[in-house]
């Protein structure tokens, strides 16, 4: 392989895009309405989108005659490189939207940010993705402010999931080594710099939508450098079944 | 057969969007370039989104309207910058897309979308994602027919 550091940099992204993406697949059919329904899955196939993105590039980089399929099926938990926000479970609505605000704040201003890029192959593949995550962030946070400003019920579900993962938003803005090389050769992004303006949405969102925020400043960590939690064996099997038991099988 | 540029163009223009069989892919603006050398034909395609599942049937179908035409010494490349936008598609399509019932992209407001079916400027959205990616949801407040919005970007 030709540069390993980029290799994990990219796979960070994708796997977070991939991991997310099937996360939210699982609301197919299970939609509080339809419409619902329908928003869930078309932000699932805009993050799965981007993961093959990312996939098709790590891919090339990686050589060896390999593919995006290899990267998204045949690769085992240690291998992913995904926050542990996006593969926690779904729970009720309001988890899953606010398990998604957390997550859009951070790919909103990321993708910005690596529209910069001195890799063109990623300043484009951030242009593109961008525009998805405006729509993305905006329905997200909508519906953090409809709940949390909401009813009594509605209220006290999207708190409570606020304050469950309080402690898995700020892992994805703490650096790897594959974080902080990629913006020492130019071609990732300041984190710190993200930080600051992620932290100003969020703010000002879960202030419009009346709920507290919480304490505490622990952060679950591990994902990046690939330690998960349980959860991501059992996306992955769901996941990688058919690849695993048919090799090369397709449709 | 000479080959030229006009010439597979005029062919490219019978590929409609799978989803949208009223627009050709040249009016959507999926359809970016055609290079034409020494007989070798390149056709440059980009997404409208990362993951819009209509993009492997785009290439199926250039791939047959090529060969139909008796083409085959070709290559279909998808580009993803500059990234696609609602800029690319050209009058033609946005007028056909209104004709379908579709209310064509509007860059300056997005909040006061016309009617496609009665023409009325009081509408509301229903949901921003609508029946595909590319699309979001509204409802004539007059005509009270729901429609769908093909959404800038």
């Amino acid at each position: 392989m030709t540069d390993q550091n980029k290799f994990d940099y990219i796979l960070q992204q994708a796997d977070n895009c991939l991991i997310l993406g099937q996360r939210l697949a699982e609301w197919c059919g299970h939609g509080p309405i339809l419409e619902q329904d329908i928003a869930l899955t078309n932000i699932s196939l805009d993050l799965i989108g981007q993961a093959r993105l990312f996939y098709q590039y790590a891919a090339e980089i990686q050589g060896e005659e390999k593919t995006e399929d290899d990267l998204a099926y045949l690769r085992d938990a240690w291998g992913f490189k995904n926050v542990l926000l996006v593969e926690q479970p779904n729970g009720d609505f309001g988890f899953t939207i606010m398990r998604q605000f957390l997550y859009d704040t951070f790919s909103c201003y990321f993708y910005e940010a690596l529209m910069s890029s001195s890799d063109e192959r990623l300043a484009s593949i951030a242009a593109k993705s961008h525009k998805e995550t405006l729509y993305h962030m905006k329905w997200s946070a909508d519906w953090v402010i409809r709940l949390g400003d909401g009813t009594v019920e509605s209220h006290n579900r999207v708190q409570q999931a606020l304050n469950e993962l309080w402690s898995y938003k700020d892992e994805i803005v703490i650096e790897t080594s594959a974080d902080s090389d990629a913006l020492a050769a130019g071609y990732g992004v300041s984190l710190a710099e993200l930080k600051e303006k992620r932290d100003a949405k969020i703010t000002a969102v879960l202030e419009e939508a009346t709920l507290s925020i919480p304490e505490g400043t622990y952060s679950h960590k591990g994902g990046k450098e690939g330690v998960h939690s349980e959860h991501l064996g059992y996306i992955l099997a769901d996941l990688q079944f058919l690849q695993r038991a048919y090799p090369g099988n397709e449709w | 057969m000479v080959i030229n540029k006009e010439h597979v163009q005029e062919i490219l223009e019978e590929v409609k969007d799978p989803e949208i069989p009223v627009v050709s892919i040249y009016d959507l603006g999926i359809l970016r370039d055609v290079k034409v050398e020494n007989g070798f034909v390149e056709v440059v395609i980009t997404p409208t989104y990362t993951g819009c599942p209509a993009m492997l049937e785009i290439e199926r179908d250039i791939n047959n309207a090529l060969k139909k035409e008796g083409i085959n010494d070709f290559k279909i490349t998808t580009v993803l910058s500059p990234a696609w936008s609602t800029d690319f598609m050209t009058e033609r399509g946005k007028a056909n897309l209104k004709e379908y019932g579709i209310a064509p992209p509007n860059p300056t407001n997005e909040e006061d979308i016309e009617c496609p079916n009665c023409g009325s400027q009081n509408t509301k959205l229903l949901s921003q994602f609508g029946s595909t990616a590319c699309k979001s949801l509204f409802k004539c407040n007059d005509c009270l027919e729901p429609f769908d919005y093909f959404k800038c970007h």
